[in-house]
């Protein structure tokens, strides 16, 4: 019996992966559409990014002079990273097999590594755009890291755990009601998720040239297949966001590790409409509201800090154990 | 040693002196290493003491080795063992060797003397002689500018943390005059002398580890020693003060009250978020390593305050935890330290220089100097697979376990120490992305930086092994947590794996993190797995070609490498953010009108509140002491007779109240 669960376990991760590799670039295709929608025009057809994806992939890289081996080497470890920490959380069922492996802290701990090494290479080239961005991505995890890891504190003091598929088996249980921590935690995480995007109003993701961009700048110098990696990287993070969220805040849905078929179906099903209606949202939001400019940065994120300590704090005093 | 430092003294009588001195040192601190390192993975658990007959007549030095000596000695000695080596080849680029090879030995031999020490008279006068023989060290390059400035301090503070240490052990002995640490251990401690040895050991102890606001010294002397002497101060010298703090407040005074913690962990926490702030600000490449040893003191401190306040709280096992996370955050540091000092080292060698805005490019003329710091970097950013994670992560369970304490003074504490050290964590980061990418990468930023060279293999070696380490304990945690159980025995009377916890040594999942777990191997096996695939999959089915061609910049090449982004361009946005009211920066941009032509300057200034506030009050009051003082210089023989007598009459009414 425990060979079958850990097989199961070991398929539903392997599932999970070539699923989150497949819907990531739909998820920003959707976002697009609805975003052209909103602003009255047609915009380009959902598979657009798959097809920029497989365009890329097959042209030459074009390197700079002096572009050394830990700017070749990058687009694959961050690929890699954030690959591996989508997979963790759970989207379809908690039954997976790298559950044990890394926990909530080794996810953000995951994303800090595909930041530090996106960063250095921003710097490999030394052009001005390239510092530009990393020293501006830099800034915001220096704040949006701490306040997810508070995020995750509220959470982990309430489920008693910091690993995600028994945080979603307890959320399912009922076993949290409504609490204000959650709600304050809530809002702190979609802020910290809009400023890790590289979302209005924090980033633009559509732009190229211009003195407010931060990701963009960033990979300013790269091409070719190594710019299809960092891009399919930055939607990966996209859903990994959404489906984090899901999973702690709404996680109806999610199969328990001894449901069946139908279950899965089910769980497969959700997760899908849950991104779709997180694409709507993200479209709705990015259009109602204007860039901010740099230096606002710090207000924003040392908001979002202050509301999940807060949180956080609540919880430390109010659970007595 | 002492041998070796005769040697070192010969020095202009014995033309190869250098290799002798640091090959010597090499192998006795090896073969410390490996015996200490034996002791410790065969789980051998005794306590061995040993009373030499020195010192005065009727007192023995007494020495002893225990689970906690040997943690230690294994950091120092591992550490020294890899400088010996790095100093072989790194000491021919000094000019005049002669300075540094008679006290090297003695640095360490002293150092290793204060672990082993089980009296107070031992442990004060190694730790005496330890102060003294790195200020030496510091002194060795007096010909620089700041180094008088930076051994006066060094001086000063070092006998104010002696002072601290010697009132500290005589409210432990209290009246009894039993100085051994036998002798105060049995004794039963009353909770206001206790207290006050504890803040004391605090203030003794921890000015000598660095921590905010007594940390002002350590950035001023550590970077004036030869690189491999500044990674033994700031990676191991640092940590015979935390084992200084760890002996008293764990194990001598008995059992401790859960406000020493508290304290203990928020000034750990104060320190290091300071620490790292101070770290990002920095435009030379040793005071910026000095600073994050700062921050990583800080961290222990968090470590060990936390496990102190589970010990008063009767919560062993949690304990276990914050103290199994100080203890290999201790090893870590030690190790990725010993890395990036050596790379500073070597990076001095190749180019001459120490300021971040002359360096640039390096990666491309030191590539294995650079994939070693890399680690280093990576690892002291606590980034995942590597060993600074491990450490954090534990921290972080051990914070989470906050809401089980019962004074609210301490669940709102824990909330905020969680909280600083996220943002500190979050913030070494940017600190060694900027370090990292000033240094490595980009364009060189000056002739000297264009011409560097690779270091030779010896020096390589010295940077390699402890990178190779890194990667080593990070995978494999579980190996070294196991040998630190019998300190946690020790001193909180629990072990962290104790009380149960599944996995075995591939998964690190200790009971007391409630059902979480972490592992390094299986983490390093997906990312390698999954890299591997993502190469070939690209490689062979999509693209591979590469073509070489001027940066794009977006259309617009730069001719002049100083139009990059400098180390106070890359911190300014954080700058802006956090230490516009701290730190007092500001920034001046001297813009000359259009058709002048002098040169545009920008000045950046800052300045270190714990000067400000504490330091010059303190300096201006011991000067207005002095002066009022200063008149009792110049009295006649009967006012002095008077002034004698009256104190005797004085001490005697004392005597006679108190008796």
């Amino acid at each position: 019996m425990m060979v079958v669960q850990a097989l199961l376990a070991g398929v539903f991760q392997v599932v999970q992966m070539a699923l989150l590799l497949l819907l990531a670039p739909g998820l920003t295709g959707l976002v697009r559409v609805i975003k052209a929608r909103l602003l009255g025009r047609r915009g380009p057809p959902l598979v657009q990014p798959y097809l920029d994806l497989l365009r890329l992939l097959k042209k030459e890289v074009v390197l700079a002079d002096n572009a050394s081996w830990l700017f070749r080497t990058t687009p694959y470890l961050v690929f890699t990273a954030i690959w591996l920490a989508a997979a963790l959380v759970p989207t379809f069922s908690t039954a997976l097999a790298l559950t044990a492996t890394a926990d909530l802290i080794a996810l953000v701990a995951l994303l800090a590594s595909a930041r530090f090494f996106l960063a250095l290479a921003g710097m490999d080239v030394g052009t001005s755009f390239g510092g530009l961005g990393s020293s501006r991505e830099m800034m915001i995890a220096a704040l949006a890291e701490p306040a997810m890891l508070m995020v995750i504190f509220s959470v982990a003091i309430l489920v008693r755990t910091t690993s995600l598929s028994l945080i979603v088996d307890f959320m399912l249980s009922g076993g949290v009601g409504l609490r204000v921590s959650l709600a304050l935690a809530l809002i702190s995480l979609l802020m910290v998720a809009i400023a890790e995007n590289g979302r209005v109003p924090i980033d633009n993701p559509a732009t190229h040239l211009e003195l407010t961009m931060v990701h963009e700048a960033m990979v300013l110098e790269y091409s070719g297949r190594h710019l299809a990696l960092i891009e399919a990287a930055a939607m990966m993070k996209l859903v990994l966001y959404m489906a984090l969220i899901a999973c702690i805040f709404l996680p109806w849905g999610i199969a328990a590790p001894n449901d069946g078929l139908v279950e899965l179906l089910i769980g497969l099903l959700t997760f899908v409409l849950k991104l779709a209606a997180g694409a709507v949202l993200l479209a709705v939001f990015e259009t109602g509201i204007a860039k901010m400019r740099v230096f606002r940065y710090g207000e924003f994120l040392g908001g979002a800090l202050l509301l999940s300590l807060l949180g956080a704090i609540f919880l430390y005093v109010s659970t007595g154990l | 040693m002492l041998l070796l430092a005769f040697v070192g003294m010969a020095r202009p009588w014995l033309p190869r002196a250098h290799e002798v001195v640091h090959g010597g040192m090499a192998v006795v601190c090896g073969g410390a290493t490996l015996a200490v390192l034996v002791r410790l993975a065969t789980g051998e658990t005794g306590i061995d003491t040993l009373a030499l007959p020195v010192g005065l007549p009727w007192l023995h030095a007494n020495l002893r080795l225990d689970a906690l000596s040997a943690v230690f000695l294994l950091a120092v000695n591992l550490a020294a063992c890899l400088a010996s080596v790095f100093g072989w080849s790194y000491a021919r680029h000094d000019d005049e060797p002669g300075r540094v090879l008679p006290i090297f030995p003695l640095f360490i031999a002293a150092m290793n003397l204060v672990l082993v020490a089980d009296d107070a008279f031992v442990f004060l006068a190694a730790w005496e002689f330890m102060s003294l023989t790195s200020w030496l060290l510091v002194l060795s390059t007096h010909r620089e500018d700041e180094t008088p400035r930076a051994a006066h301090v060094y001086f000063v503070m070092a006998s104010f943390g002696t002072a601290c240490l010697l009132l500290c052990f005589g409210m432990l002995a209290g009246t009894t005059g039993d100085y051994s640490f036998a002798g105060i251990r049995a004794q039963p401690q009353d909770m206001a002398s206790a207290s006050i040895a504890a803040l004391l050991v605090l203030l003794g102890a921890g000015s000598k580890a660095g921590l905010v606001p007594l940390h002002v010294w350590l950035p001023l002397a550590h970077p004036a020693a030869p690189s491999h002497v500044s990674a033994l101060m700031s990676g191991v010298m640092t940590k015979v003060a935390i084992y200084g703090l760890i002996r008293v407040l764990f194990d001598l005074v008995g059992q401790p009250l859960w406000w020493w913690g508290s304290i203990l962990a928020v000034i750990g926490a104060v320190t290091a978020v300071v620490g790292v702030l101070y770290a990002l600000m920095q435009d030379d490449v040793k005071k910026l390593l000095a600073y994050s040893t700062v921050e990583n003191i800080g961290v222990i401190a968090i470590g060990l305050g936390l496990a102190l306040v589970f010990k008063a709280s009767g919560v062993p096992a949690l304990a276990a935890l914050g103290m199994t996370a100080a203890m290999l955050h201790v090893l870590n540091h030690s190790l990725f330290k010993s890395i990036l000092f050596f790379t500073s080292g070597a990076i001095l060698t190749a180019t001459g220089e120490r300021k971040l805005d002359r360096l640039g490019g390096l990666i491309h003329k030191m590539p294995k100097t650079a994939l070693f710091c890399l680690i280093g970097s990576a690892a002291i950013s606590a980034l995942p697979p590597l060993n600074g994670f491990v450490a954090e992560w534990m921290l972080f369970q051990a914070v989470l376990n906050g809401p089980l304490l019962e004074q609210w003074e301490l669940k709102i504490g824990f909330a905020v120490i969680g909280a600083l050290l996220a943002l500190s964590a979050a913030l070494a980061a940017a600190c060694f992305v900027r370090f990292y990418g000033i240094v490595f990468l980009g364009r060189p930023r000056s002739p000297a930086a264009e011409k560097a060279r690779e270091v030779d293999p010896v020096m390589l070696t010295a940077i390699g092994v402890p990178a190779f380490l890194c990667i080593v304990v990070g995978v494999l945690p579980t190996v070294v947590i196991q040998m630190i159980e019998p300190v946690n025995r020790l001193v909180v009377g629990e072990g962290l794996l104790d009380a149960g916890g599944h996995g075995g040594w591939v998964w690190l999942a200790p009971a007391s993190a409630f059902g979480n777990s972490y592992s390094g191997l299986m983490m390093f096996l997906t990312i390698l797995i999954l890299t591997i695939l993502a190469v070939f999959m690209i490689h062979r089915y999509a693209s591979n070609r590469v073509r070489r061609s001027i940066a794009w910049g977006c259309g617009f090449t730069d001719p002049t490498p100083l139009g990059q982004y400098s180390a106070d361009s890359f911190s300014q946005p954080l700058r802006r953010v956090f230490a516009g009211h701290l730190f007092r920066t500001r920034d001046r941009v001297d813009m000359p009108a259009p058709g002048e032509t002098r040169p545009a300057r920008f000045t950046l200034e800052s300045r270190d509140p714990a000067w400000d506030w504490l330091f010059t009050p303190v300096v201006r009051l011991v000067g207005w002491i002095s002066e009022r003082v200063d008149a009792l210089q110049f009295l006649t023989i009967r006012s002095y007779l008077s002034l004698m007598f009256f104190a005797l009459i004085a001490l005697l009414a004392l005597v006679a109240v108190s008796q």
